[in-house]
């Protein structure tokens, strides 16, 4: 390991590290624009230039310089003062004075760097270049004349995301950073050119002009949108979610988020369900909470009770929920809302065991029936970094763009009983081998284990065998038993007097006809209207809940905001209820719902990855039919919030059904 | 990106050349520079197949060719590369036309050795015959770019025309070659002053023996 | 003046034809088999020994250069030798010439070069704009492919090599050579950050050598000629013969092979037919191509065309091509049209560069017509400093230092506009204070 000295004091790097992270270990702060520590080097932007000795008698770029042993770095002598002085003035003759208008403001790279390491004037007496907008897409907003041509974009598009869809066209001065044709960048991650932006040059479309960051209030949580439990910040201000980010998380979500993640919180504020609701003569008709809960008790259902969890309610919910069915004698819980009736009996048959991080170690990955781009696009990014390192991807499955090169082997499950030599052939010299079972080949679930064995996917410290879950709510679900051997079939099949919908909206409420349903959930959506009782409940923003994603990571979130109107905390609306039907549940606060939820399932008392035992049931290996779609059709309108969010709304009409929305510049 | 020619619309463009494919000559051709570069590095294609491609447009529009859209994807596909990046290529390139040009593309040097030689009066010829930088003619006979360097310095002030260069240039020299263009009339390429190539005026300093004959030095080294 | 019978370039005037026969008949192609049989250690030797140095601009000892390469490459990781012949530098000319007339020199040395460095192929990275010149080159590589002279076998020395010729599209920072390798690889001509360096990782990441045409097209000759014939020609240190290319006003311009460090007097004398107006008309020259700062007349006259000389009087040999400005001359539109070069030929990736070409061409275009401010001839030299060594590439070195050769030399002539714009007289600082 290289020793080097910055600024007279010595400091042990690790190999291959650049003279940008030496000076970082040493506690120094380098300035840059175009380095990022996800994205290649380019090394153009000149910010972090140093003086390094030995060397030219001039500063080097310190992002691209390998830290080397006894090398002297010097982060601020005169020369690197006054070199990143020049670079910065540079960086601003071009650059407008608009910074009251621009939604970067509070949280620019290049306006703090100017104040730390720029000159205070400018010597440029010239007219300033003004650069046409570009159209990017429902997403990002572009403010041109603002670019500092860092690339990060570009590199962001081509290497995380895997569209090449952004690029730099012309040269010199006249360069623009701009989308093919302007079009739509057509990917699942665009929002995160956003925050990769060191400028306000891609500020985010639906937020522009709502905010500025001291305004608003920072609450960090989870997200429900699918089942990977992306890290984010959610930022409020007074009842309004207005924005979600990224935090970082380097064993989930490294520091991205997919657009439905940022941008489905619009829908937060639209067709919520703020005050109960009765069904008299066929309409639902406001109500108040008693006589909501005196419907409910009328009902006088016995133990003839069923609960279905929705994909985005958190454990606490469903927790609650159990605790009732189980005081009024009842277990008939279930999560999967579409009829999928998977064998659960191990939960480490249906998990994601090689973990999101460890997906980018695999040197072979077998995807089935598994539409990855769309049912965990932060899956998908690790398995392009696993390729990057020389991953060999096959595919069982209609074919689709996934964002690298993969081996379709057919549509017909048949295959995985008889996969052809090639596959056989490269898992048998693979040391990391993967198959990744995804929403459409689950119900092949048997035949895929039974591949564990002759693909040696289980070793030692290596878990190969993986299943994609996309709802929020399903590890959590599965956890706490909300699955019947025959699925929601069961359910149906009891014919229950009394149904709770928690957040579901998937299901085919018809097969219910002769249940009494409540809806317990914050959209006005297809549960809602299925309902004979509504009972309004708090959506993700604004309750702090567990969940558990698709790898088994127990997450917890907490509240940003307050539910509108008369709406409840979900877990005190099956409290207070409890109450009214005489079943009094032994818990008045959150945390007490939380102690007895941890002696229900104790595993959802322990942030951190739940520790499976790996004991496969054995199935029926057999698998016959031809997987004709994903189970995703439309990825920007997967849950009653999407459905809800005009953003969510526009991408899903430009970005899936190409609906043309390119306008010239604003 | 002031000087830039505005791009044609591009539902005109697909329609025109949606359906653009090398001609039988240019497919021999396409394939002859593919074998030029090893397997899996097609991408070094881009350069010359977006050349062959503009030449192609060129000889079907009568023009000195241009780069459709279509086309810079059909040249795309063929080396397997992202449009955005082949895209981007052409537009880094000063040779490759991103909007049509004329039957010939004047592109007068400007750059400083030609600047010295007299490029201002080569530059009023042509402006003189009408001829507006950035511009093509309302005849579409000719465009007419101010180029960089093309390096025939010794040989300034130089022309280059479609594939041809004029050197040692003045005024009337230049107007006489962009009439004799415009009337379908023949121009000799090369020097105009009759000198050979970069030999200084009035014959050789320096191998002499070269002129008449191809002479062999190897038997006078010592 | 150098003998005819010591001049490598023999056809450069074109009188006789370029092709293969010809070619031979002066002297190409003798017994390359037995050259390339001295062994790669030995030729590296031999041309370190000649003190042959780059002819492309830097003046790096060209068999050291090749030595860098791996003595044993790997199958999936070959050797490759890149020649440069994107001639774009303002005033250079002279690879043109070679290539015209004298192909065959090229692409013999490019084998026994490549041989050398142990390299499976040479591309040869023409500019776009050279079209005959390319279709000579083509042709001419036809013609050893058809002789078996480079191919499979090359010249029965059992050693396969091939040579390609690649068409750049008009891109003058194609010229360095990492941007030549990444406009090779067929995307935007974007120098590439260094280290690694060519030689480690190059060309499709395998270890590559970039040389200029001239420094391949004359290994043939020296090693037919020896080392120490070349090492005859120059000054310690800058040995050889050389092209010359001189533009701009002398009555006779033209490209012209001359020993190293002939002085520039005798250079213009000899074939120049002297400068316009006589040697009291003469203002400044440009000595090695647009990169170099400019020389004033007095300096410039009796000084020795070579690395060291030249740089001696603050200025470069780079490329040799020789710039000569008499005293008519618009010395300050000279550099200022040179600026407004490297503004249209910056690549765009790195700032200093991308932002200070353009302001700097801008200045320098208000200092042509004098609308500036005499406080700004300061901030301008300031502006070519804040360019100069912080780019990726040297463009940027290049776009300064013509403007700091200037202000050096013709600082009061750039006032003088300044002031006589004003209506003389008036301080600068007068006005700006009203």
């Amino acid at each position: 390991m290289p020793i080097v000295k910055v600024d007279g004091v010595e400091v042990e790097v690790p190999a291959g590290a650049t003279v940008l992270q030496a000076c970082e270990i040493a506690g120094k702060e380098i300035p840059r624009f175009c380095y990022h520590e996800r994205l290649s080097i380019a090394g153009n932007c000149r910010m972090c230039l140093v003086e390094v000795k030995p060397g030219p008698p001039k500063p080097q770029a310190s992002c691209a310089l390998p830290a080397a042993d006894k090398q002297e770095i010097f982060t601020n002598s005169p020369m690197v003062k006054q070199a990143r002085e020049g670079v910065m003035e540079f960086l601003l003759i071009n650059h407008p004075l608009d910074c009251p208008i621009c939604d970067q403001g509070g949280e620019c790279d290049l306006q703090d760097q100017s104040l730390a390491y720029g000159r205070g004037h400018s010597r440029y007496d010239e007219n300033k270049r003004a650069v046409t907008e570009k159209y990017m897409g429902p997403i990002v907003k572009t403010v041109m004349t603002r670019c500092i041509q860092c690339t990060r974009c570009i590199r962001f598009a081509e290497e995380v995301a895997g569209v090449e869809e952004i690029g730099a066209i012309g040269r010199g001065e006249d360069m623009q950073i701009v989308s093919y044709l302007e079009g739509a960048v057509t990917s699942e991650l665009s929002g995160n050119v956003v925050d990769l932006c060191p400028v306000g040059a891609l500020t985010s479309k639906p937020y522009a002009f709502e905010a500025r960051p001291w305004e608003l209030k920072k609450t960090l949580t989870i997200d429900v949108m699918d089942a990977v439990g992306t890290n984010i910040r959610l930022d409020s201000r007074g009842r309004q979610v207005l924005r979600a980010v990224p935090r970082i998380n380097e064993d989930v979500n490294e520091e991205w988020a997919s657009d439905k993640t940022r941008h489905a919180v619009d829908g937060l504020v639209r067709k919520r369900l703020d005050t109960p609701y009765i069904r008299k003569d066929g309409r639902l008709t406001k109500a108040t909470w008693d006589e909501a809960f005196a419907a409910i008790a009328a009902v006088d259902a016995g133990s003839s009770v069923a609960a279905v969890a929705g994909d985005l309610v958190d454990a606490e919910t469903m927790y609650a929920a159990k605790a009732l069915l189980a005081s009024m004698g009842s277990t008939l819980l279930e999560g999967r809302q579409t009829g999928m009736d998977y064998d659960t009996s191990s939960l480490a048959a249906v998990n994601f065991n090689t973990t999101i991080a460890g997906t980018e170690k695999a040197d072979v990955i077998l995807l089935v029936g598994s539409n990855l781009r769309w049912e965990a696009p932060l899956v998908n990014t690790r398995i392009r970094k696993a390729i990057k390192k020389g991953a060999k991807v096959f595919a069982i499955g209609p074919e689709t763009e996934l964002t690298y090169k993969v081996e379709w082997l057919g549509a017909d499950l048949a295959l995985l009983g008889n996969l052809p030599e090639a596959v056989t052939e490269t898992f048998a010299s693979a040391e990391r081998p993967m198959v990744i079972v995804g929403g459409a080949g689950l119900k092949a679930l048997g035949a895929a284990l039974a591949l564990v064995s002759p693909l040696g996917l289980v070793k030692d410290a290596w878990n190969g065998f993986n299943v994609v879950h996309m709802a929020a709510s399903r590890m959590g679900g599965l956890m706490l038993g909300f699955a019947q051997k025959g699925g929601i079939a069961d359910l149906v099949a009891a014919a229950p007097k009394l149904a709770f919908f928690l957040g579901a909206d998937e299901v085919d409420f018809s097969k219910f006809a002769g249940s009494f349903k409540v809806y317990v959930g914050h959209h006005g959506d297809k549960g809602a209207a299925a309902a004979d009782v509504i009972l309004p409940g708090a959506s993700y923003a604004e309750k702090s809940g567990t969940y558990v994603n698709l790898e088994g990571r127990v997450q917890r979130g907490e509240r940003a905001v307050f539910p509108p109107g008369d709406a409840r905390d979900d877990w005190t609306i099956f409290r207070a209820l409890s109450a009214v039907l005489g079943r009094t549940l032994p818990f008045d606060t959150l945390d007490e719902l939380r102690a007895n939820m941890a002696l229900d399932t104790p595993a959802l008392a322990t942030l951190g990855l739940a520790s499976f035992d790996w004991a496969p049931p054995a199935l029926d290996a057999s698998a016959t039919g031809e997987i004709t779609g994903y189970p995703i059709q439309d990825f920007y309108l997967t849950n009653a919030i999407c459905r809800a969010s005009p953003t969510m709304q526009r991408c899903s009409s430009e970005l899936v059904h190409g609906v043309d929305f390119a306008e010239a510049a604003e | 990106m002031a000087e830039a020619p505005k791009i044609p619309d591009e539902a005109e463009t697909r329609a025109r050349w949606g359906a653009f494919a090398w001609t039988e000559e240019n497919q021999k051709k396409a394939n002859e520079i593919l074998g030029r570069y090893p397997k899996g590095r097609e991408q070094s294609a881009s350069l010359p197949l977006l050349d062959l491609a503009q030449r192609q447009v060129g000889a079907e529009t009568q023009t000195q060719g241009w780069l459709p859209v279509p086309v810079i994807e059909f040249v795309a596909r063929q080396i397997g590369v992202p449009y955005m990046r082949v895209y981007e290529v052409v537009s880094f390139y000063t040779m490759f036309n991103m909007a049509p040009v004329g039957r010939y593309h004047v592109q007068v040097c400007g750059t400083t050795p030609c600047l010295l030689g007299g490029s201002d009066d080569v530059l009023s010829a042509c402006k003189n015959k009408g001829l507006i930088k950035g511009r093509t003619t309302p005849d579409g006979m000719f465009t007419l770019t101010e180029v960089e360097c093309l390096g025939a310095c010794a040989n300034a002030p130089m022309v280059q025309i479609n594939d041809d260069n004029f050197e040692d240039l003045d005024y009337d020299k230049t107007t006489a070659i962009l009439e004799a263009l415009a009337t379908g009339g023949t121009v000799t390429p090369g020097s105009q002053t009759g000198r050979r190539d970069s030999c200084p005026a009035g014959g050789p300093t320096s191998l002499t023996a070269m002129v008449d004959e191809n002479h062999d030095y190897r038997e006078e080294w010592a | 003046m150098l003998a005819d019978k010591d001049r490598i370039f023999t056809n450069v005037y074109g009188f006789q034809p370029w092709n293969i026969d010809a070619a031979i008949k002066r002297g190409d192609w003798d017994n390359t088999k037995g050259l390339m049989a001295l062994g790669q250690d030995a030729l590296i030797d031999a041309v370190k020994a000649s003190g042959l140095r780059g002819r492309g601009g830097a003046g790096f000892p060209t068999g050291t250069k090749w030595s860098f390469m791996p003595k044993e490459p790997k199958a999936d990781r070959p050797n490759f030798l890149v020649i440069n012949a994107d001639e774009s530098e303002p005033g250079s000319c002279k690879d043109r010439e070679i290539i015209r007339h004298d192909p065959h020199k090229l692409i013999e040395g490019a084998l026994i070069a490549g041989f050398a460095m142990r390299a499976r192929a040479a591309y040869i990275y023409i500019r776009g704009e050279y079209i005959r010149e390319a279709e000579v080159l083509f042709a001419a590589i036809a013609e050893a492919y058809d002789k078996g002279l480079i191919g499979k076998n090359a010249c029965g020395s059992g050693y396969d090599f091939d040579v390609f010729c690649h068409r750049g599209a008009g891109a003058y920072i194609c010229g360095e050579e990492t941007a030549m390798l990444e406009s090779l690889e067929g995307k935007k001509g974007q120098p590439r950050l260094k280290p690694p360096f060519p030689a480690g990782a190059g060309l499709y990441g395998c270890p590559t050598t970039v040389n200029n045409v001239e420094s391949i097209a004359v290994v043939p000759t020296i090693l037919r000629r020896s080392p120490e014939w070349f090492a005859s020609f120059g000054a310690e240190n800058n040995r050889g013969t050389k092209l010359f290319q001189i533009s701009g006003h002398v009555n006779k311009p033209c490209v012209v092979e001359e020993a190293m460090s002939i002085t520039f007097r005798e250079l213009i004398e000899t074939h120049c037919g002297g400068i316009r107006g006589g040697w009291d008309n003469l203002l400044a020259v440009i000595p090695g191509g647009s990169s170099v700062p400019l020389v004033p007349a007095a300096e410039i006259m009796d000084c020795p065309m070579d690395f060291d000389g030249l740089k001696k009087v603050g200025s470069g040999l780079g490329t040799a091509a020789i710039i000569v400005m008499d005293k008519s001359t618009d010395i300050v539109r000279a550099i200022s049209r040179l600026s407004y070069f490297y503004k249209h030929e910056s690549c765009g990736q790195c700032t200093p560069c991308r932002e200070g070409t353009g302001w700097m061409w801008r200045v320098m275009e208000r200092m042509r017509t004098g609308d500036a401010d005499i406080s700004e001839i300061d901030t301008l030299y300031q502006v070519t400093k804040q360019v100069e060594g912080h780019t990726i590439c040297a463009l940027g070195d290049a776009a300064a230092w013509p403007i700091q050769g200037l202000i050096k030399h013709f600082r009061p002539e750039m006032e003088r506009r300044i002031t006589e714009k004003r209506g003389g007289g008036l301080s600068p600082m007068m006005e700006a204070a009203e």
